[in-house]
């Protein structure tokens, strides 16, 4: 059997025992080429990209995520942008691992079938979604299994520990822990320990499984995760984004330079 | 897609919450899934709990003011001519809208819950005007997101909901109007799911919340339905039913226990919401046949873009203002248990003014809406055809707009 490019980002950190770094962005912000440059420039220091495609009725982001992505729907970002966005990065980084992040509406009026099909001319590598939970999720997961696309299950705070049990069973090559009851990009609430508490109740389940935190992590947050098998960080890239907007500075630069940052914090 | 007989329609749902094999739904972030889980059997629980139901028919009584009347309108009746022209007039209860049964059973449910912190949506401003008076009266923190638009339009229920102690939280993404208040709304819940209840303002959201609020807003039709056999002394032959429809909250209400009678006899009739005459935007997801979609964590139909993005609405009536509708309607559409049509912006500021000039009543902008439909009907039909309105919510709220719109309140 062949390991998947996920798979294969997370062996590669651990043999440099490090969490992956996984950055977030939105597809087309602030415009489509940047989006894509950004990508470009910051795939250096990334070890997996999620690239989340629009919706303009997200019930679980936060401000940052929320501006970035009316920003990008307002210069007429659609689906098959995101996906050409998605197709020109792989052509240039075959492989390193892209996931597509977003909500179920934009693949429902696609199709299933032919989103998927559409990851798969992208060469996407996995998919979150952010309102089709487990077990709603349970058909869906398969068929994106069977196309050789990760789905990724999500778990939260809130998760029962029955549930956890349930969900990593029937889970893919990543998992993603929400570290905190939050939308995306809230401060960090709770103490990074009860954090990692969590995670490692996750973590006992099953070992093997690769899980990622994701939530609030910032500069400031991600050293005290060097120990989870991935941080995620999504809003403080948005954020960089409209700050260099705001001073009329080149966000891609400026991006590139805080992702950098956020590696040597892990490294 | 059938009606099943004897059973609830607010429970003839699959396990994963669809109505019809696929309207409603949970289609929520993960860290929902436990406080919709719990709701869930929480309220699966009080439903049954003999004391909890005491204590909302006493409230609905002594608080709320049940029964509201249901009265003829005969001046209406005699200058239209053909059918007979009656009000359930549901306005009368306090605050002035239907939206006061559901936001009582949610505080009761949220006291239950232990919770000391309570939050909702609203467009036209009722549902945040009602919550903020339960919430004072139960003792509970309440917060309101409304769209910056809408706060800006309904002025007089803002004053009030801040004169109940409530904090208005303005929501300026998007239309800056309802369906961005919904989701600022959920997404204050992902964050504070712990210590707060949330309260969805109409029949839309999670499959739980359609179920509460239909649930609750059924007052309506129980109370009619003992008034039409004391009025008539039996159910007449030929009854219709006229409600507005946004979210579908009141019309579910006036319609659920009438479900079961044959359709000859009672017919309902959904009046969305057409938008300006001139304007190609509109409210009416039901109307225009607008796609299946996912909004608020259910599947309906919706207005929405080839590729999936919620359409922005219009329309002069903020609490119609909503792309999408509640899953239990499609399901009613789908079934052809009820009909849908739109009035327009003007047909129905016209509808008010007529309404007004027959008679003692003063209906909001939203029931304008649905007697637009009923002085279309009336005319057409036999004097022993019954048309019942659901005058479900009190013009007060829109003096400002009917002052510019037609020089008077």
């Amino acid at each position: 059997m062949t390991i998947s490019p996920i798979s294969l980002a997370f062996k590669n950190c651990k043999k440099e025992k490090r969490p992956a770094l996984i950055t977030f962005t939105v597809a087309g912000d602030n415009t489509k080429k940047n989006s894509l440059k950004i990508l470009n420039s910051i795939a250096k220091y990334a070890d997996i990209l999620e690239l989340s495609f629009l919706h303009n009725c997200p019930i679980a982001d936060g401000g940052q995520i929320q501006n970035s992505t009316y920003r990008s729907l307002s210069n007429g970002t659609t689906l098959k942008d995101t996906f050409h966005i998605a197709k020109k990065f792989k052509n240039k980084n075959p492989k390193k691992p892209l996931i597509l992040m977003g909500y179920y509406n934009l693949i429902y009026q696609n199709g299933e079938n032919n989103f998927l099909k559409n990851c798969k001319l992208s060469r996407v590598d996995g998919l979150i979604v952010v309102d089709l939970p487990w077990p709603e999720n349970k058909k869906f997961a398969k068929k994106c299994k069977k196309k050789s696309i990760n789905f990724v299950q999500l778990l939260s705070p809130t998760t029962s520990k029955d549930r956890l049990k349930k969900i990593i069973k029937d889970s893919h090559d990543m998992l993603y822990y929400i570290s905190m009851l939050s939308t995306t990009g809230g401060k960090l609430k709770i103490a990074p320990k009860k954090i990692l508490e969590n995670y490692s109740k996750i973590k006992k389940i099953d070992k093997n499984k690769n899980c990622v935190i994701g939530f609030g992590i910032t500069n400031k947050s991600i050293k005290s995760f060097k120990n989870s098998d991935g941080v995620v960080v999504g809003s403080e890239i948005c954020k960089e984004i409209t700050r260099s907007l705001n001073n009329r500075q080149n966000p891609v630069t400026n991006v590139s330079k805080i992702v950098s940052r956020l590696k040597n914090k892990i490294l | 897609m059938k009606i099943k007989k004897n059973i609830p329609l607010i429970d003839q749902h699959d396990k994963f919450g669809f109505w019809g094999g696929k309207f409603g739904g949970n289609f929520i972030p993960e860290t929902l899934k436990k406080p919709v889980e719990d709701l869930e059997i929480l309220f699966k629980k009080l439903r049954k709990n003999k004391k909890f139901i005491k204590e909302r028919d006493y409230y609905f009584k002594n608080w709320v003011g049940s029964p509201t009347s249901f009265k003829k309108l005969e001046n209406l009746t005699k200058h239209l001519g053909g059918a007979q022209m009656w009000a359930k007039v549901v306005s009368e209860a306090n605050g002035g809208a239907h939206k006061i049964y559901n936001a009582t059973v949610h505080c009761l449910i949220a006291k239950r819950a232990g919770k000391k912190y309570i939050v909702g949506d609203t467009g036209a401003g009722y549902a945040g005007k009602m919550l903020s008076m339960a919430a004072k009266k139960f003792g509970l923190k309440c917060k309101i997101f409304m769209g910056a638009k809408d706060i800006k339009r309904q002025k007089p229920n803002c004053d009030a909901m801040k004169k109940n102690g409530a904090e208005i939280v303005p929501v300026y993404t998007g239309s800056q109007t309802l369906v961005d208040a919904v989701s600022e709304c959920m997404r204050y819940w992902v964050s504070n799911c712990d210590t707060t209840h949330m309260c969805v303002g109409s029949t839309v959201g999670p499959n739980i919340f359609v179920k509460i609020c239909g649930w609750s807003t059924s007052q309506i039709s129980r109370e009619l339905l003992v008034q039409i056999k004391k009025e008539f002394g039996r159910i007449p032959k030929k009854i219709k039913l006229l409600n507005c429809v946004g979210g579908g909250s009141s019309s579910f209400g006036f319609w659920n226990e009438f479900m079961h009678y044959n359709k000859k006899q009672i017919e309902f009739i959904g009046i969305e919401a057409g938008g300006p005459q001139k304007s190609k935007r509109h409210a009416a997801p039901l109307t225009y046949g607008s796609k299946i979609g996912i909004l608020h964590g259910a599947a309906q139909y919706v207005n929405q873009d080839f590729e999936g993005q919620i359409e922005e609405t219009e329309s002069i009536s903020a609490g119609l203002d909503y792309p999408g509708v509640s899953p239990i309607h499609c399901f009613l559409k789908d079934t052809k248990r009820a009909r849908y049509t739109a009035a327009t912006d003007e047909e129905a500021l016209s509808a008010y003014n007529l309404v007004t000039k027959y008679e003692n009543l003063n209906p909001s902008l939203e029931p304008s809406h649905a007697f637009a439909e009923a002085i279309k009907l009336a005319p057409k039909l036999s004097k022993n055809t019954i048309i019942i309105v659901n005058s479900c919510g009190d013009a007060h709220k829109d003096r400002d707009i009917l002052k510019q719109r037609l020089g008077k309140f």
